[in-house]
Formats: structure tokens, sequence, C-alpha cells
């Protein structure tokens, strides 16, 4: 396994487990993350709630702006590109960004084909609803999957109802006997190999954080009781009241889920939480975009 | 004997499975309250050092643990947990625990795309699969701290009697021998400690 890049890739996502990676649009939000704990920044020019509120074609962040998060932190940078758009991808490796998230929260570039990840050396991070996306993604050479959630909403509902479909087919596909595999290898549209290892290990191959509508140190507790391995907060810290504050708060929470007294203290004063939208008034499911 | 291993954030899960197919049992130490759990010795694993430095300071677990570790708590901290360890980080103002005479540089390697994997010797083991994940390396080694392990030039291991650091990950490979290593250095200080319990009566 010399210098195996898609091991590397993992090795990475395992680093970030138990951690909060936050989006950030400037330097000074990135420092102000960092400090706050996060264990690694999603460099972005809008966040999702204001993708949704701007409209039009979303595209990858300007470089420049990117390479400026890039000197204003030590944590690993993130950025997004868009579904398919391996022009971006390509992009965003010669800056050399620690992790590309191909994410469904920009617009789509291809209506078909997602980006074929095993050509590149720079590690992706992809959403998926449900074990099949998640494990098509994986093969497409993703080292690291996340829940889509409703990104930019603040409400948590579509990240848990990915995750508990994820680990509810992980839990059924634990307990087939193992001439039931290739038929279920068949319906998800995925390689059998990848469906024996879920099979063997009960969990997928790559880590798997949660990510979309998480606003508040309950809503991370929650989804790392859920089974999420770590958790992605976009809008829901620089869209609120103190910053500083529910970021800090949402990274303990993720450190202590388990213990409800701490989530109590730390739920404490945090300022006005992010507005949010519910999932039934908006009209754009992002989560829809890229099978 | 009971290994405590820090979970506050990062590849925690990694080093219990090492410690359990040795046969070691581990208790996961995410607050304060749980370092009354009784361990042995204590593991600082991978993730981020500024995360997890900063988490040990607000949950109140920085003085205790620390205090333990220069009373002798063996102690074994990869990547992040060596830079959690170093006297002093070259490129950062910030130390954390301190204990331990090395001088660390952070990212050394640079970002994601400078991660690799080799083999390499290290003293006392043989040749052994290393892996290093955005890593430190030690730029140098002073008082009782000795090198253990060097890659093109740059140390990647050390000890200092009950501290042994890596910059690289055995717990991501199969291979054992670097926790067995720790394990046997608790055991020193087990033998140790039950012979000055001894003569002190």
């Amino acid at each position: 396994m010399e210098n195996n890049r898609s091991e590397l890739n993992r090795n990475l996502a395992q680093m970030l487990k138990g951690g909060v990676i936050m989006d950030v649009t400037t330097p000074e939000q990135a420092k102000i993350a960092e400090a706050a704990g996060a264990c690694a920044v999603m460099a972005l020019e809008r966040i999702p709630a204001d993708i949704r509120a701007a409209g039009g074609v979303s595209r990858m962040s300007d470089p420049k702006m990117i390479k400026g998060i890039q000197n204003a932190v030590s944590i690993p940078v993130m950025a997004k590109c868009r579904i398919g758009h391996f022009a971006e991808a390509q992009i965003l490796q010669a800056i050399e960004i620690d992790y590309i998230d191909e994410s469904e929260v920009l617009s789509p570039a291809d209506d078909k084909y997602h980006i074929d990840k095993t050509k590149f050396d720079v590690p992706f991070v992809c959403g998926a609803k449900d074990l099949g996306e998640a494990l098509r993604r994986i093969n497409e050479g993703a080292s690291m999957i996340r829940t889509k959630g409703e990104p930019g909403t603040g409400d948590v509902v579509q990240a848990v109802r990915h995750m508990r479909m994820m680990q509810s087919e992980i839990r059924r596909i634990g307990s087939m006997a193992e001439d039931e595999l290739f038929d279920t290898a068949k319906q998800l549209q995925v390689p059998y190999e990848l469906v024996l290892y879920v099979h063997e290990h009960k969990k997928l191959p790559v880590v798997n954080f949660a990510a979309g509508g998480v606003a508040t140190p309950a809503d991370a507790a929650l989804m790392m009781q859920l089974g999420a391995e770590g958790v992605f907060v976009g809008s829901g810290i620089f869209k609120s009241g103190n910053p500083e504050k529910r970021a800090a708060a949402i990274v303990k929470a993720v450190t202590n889920f388990n213990d409800a007294k701490l989530l109590a203290e730390l739920s404490e004063d945090l300022g006005e939480a992010m507005v949010g939208i519910n999932e039934q008034e908006i009209e754009l499911l992002m989560a829809e975009r890229g099978k | 004997m009971l290994i405590g291993v820090l979970a506050l954030q990062g590849a925690f899960i990694e080093h219990e499975r090492m410690l359990a197919k040795l046969g070691a049992d581990s208790v996961e130490l995410r607050q304060k309250s749980d370092l009354d759990r009784g361990f042995d010795a204590l593991i600082i694993p991978g993730g981020e050092s500024t995360v997890q430095g900063k988490l040990l300071r607000e949950l109140g677990m920085f003085e205790i643990l620390k205090e333990r570790i220069e009373a002798g708590l063996p102690v074994y901290g990869t990547c992040a947990g060596l830079l959690l360890l170093a006297r002093k980080i070259q490129n950062d103002e910030r130390s954390h625990l301190a204990t331990m005479d090395i001088t660390a540089v952070r990212n050394a390697y640079g970002r994601q795309l400078g991660s690799f994997h080799t083999e390499a010797q290290f003293d006392g083991i043989g040749k052994i699969p290393m892996t290093f994940i955005r890593a430190p390396y030690i730029e140098s080694v002073s008082g009782d701290a000795e090198a253990l392990a060097v890659v093109d030039g740059k140390i990647v291991a050390a000890r200092e009697g009950n501290q042994l650091v890596t910059a690289f990950h055995p717990e991501l490979n199969e291979d054992l021998s670097v926790h067995s290593y720790f394990l046997d250095m608790v055991r020193d200080a087990e033998r140790r400690n039950a012979h000055t319990h001894v003569c002190a009566r």
C-alpha cells in the first residue's frame, strides 16, 4: 500500500471524527471557527442559507478567497465543487485543498454523471440520502460520506431521515444471509464487494458525518446518537446571534453527545438560533440533486 | 491493565481496537469525571491538536493529566498527541501539556497531498509500516528525550522515560508492534511502582 492515495484520504477523514466542520466565508470567520474548536472548515463564498435566498446558479468559490482562508488557519480546509464538474475539482486540487465536497448545495453541472473521483489525489466527501447513494459515491472514489440533509434551512428533519435510512439499511444488510447480498448489490446498483463490506463490518467503508440543518448543540447530539461520526455545521453558526459561543457549544456537544446534563449547560444562553425554514416551506430541495 | 484513551476528538476508536487485539482493556476519557476511572496509562490519539488542546482545558482535564504525566503516568501520543506533549511547537505560539523535551513542527509535510505511507526502522522493534496524515515531525530532542525512528532525516518517533510519541499512525495499520512496545512500557512502570511500594515499607 505504498502511497495508496485512496487509503490515505480515508485516513484523513478518520482524523476528523468526533469533530465539527464549519462553513466559513471569510478568513475572519475561519479564525473564529478554528478558535471555537472546528476540526476543519469549509470555505465558500455564500453559506447555503444565502445561496438559497439569492437563487440563480451557484458555482465553485473564487480560488483567491479559498487561499485567503487556507492562509488564515492551520486546520484542514475543504471547498465545494458542483456535482459532475471535474474541471472545478481539478482547480481545487491545484490549490492543494485538503478535501473537496462534490456538493448538491451548488447547482449541478452534470445531471447524469458524478465526478470520477478515483482520478484525483485529493480526497472527496459526498452527500447521500440512503445507503445506495453512499455506496455509489464510494465506488466512484469518495473517501468520506455525509448525509445530504436539507442545506441552509436550519431544519434537521432531512438529516435525521437520511441518517436513519442509512443506519437501518446497514442493519438490514448486516443481518442478511450471504447469498442474499448479490441481489441487494443489484438493487443498490453497487458492486458486491461494497455490500459484503457493509455486511461484515456493519458500517460504511468510510467515515460518515451528519450535515444539513444542524443549528443547535442538541441537533448535533441527536445526529451523533443516531450514528454520525462527526457533524458539518453550515448556516447554523454564522446565521445565529452569537457565532463564537454557539460554535464552541456545538463542538463540546459532539464530544459529549451522551451527557444530557452537560448538553443542558451547553444549550444555555446561546442567543438567537438561526431562524430557519421548515422543509414544507421551501421550493428547492437540494437533497434531490445527484443520485 | 486499563488504558485511558483520550476521546475528545479524532481517531480514538482505532487505538481501542489495537489495544483489544493485544488483550488490554480501555476506557474513553471524554470529560473530567472520566479521569477518576483508575487507568494505568494514557493514549492521546490523532486528530486536530487545536481542538483537543482546547477541549482538554475547557473540560477541566488539562492540569490533572499534566500532573499525572509529570508524576510518571505512561503516555503515548500519536500525531496530534505528539503535538500536545511537545514542550515547544516551532510554528505555533501555543504549546499544550508540554511535558516532553521535544520541539515539533506542525503540518510539517504540508497539506493532505503531502500525506504518505512508508516503512522504516523503529529502534527496539525493527522495520514497521508508518502512515503520515498531515503529520508533524520532531525538529529536535533534548534532555532525556531520545529519537526512536527517523524518516528522510526527520525524527518521527521519540521516547522520554514514561512518554512515547510517534508522528505516524500505527493504529491505521494492522501492525501491533508499537502498541505492544507501549504496553511493555506500562508493565515496566507498574513493576517499578510495586517495587517502590515494597521498599517504602
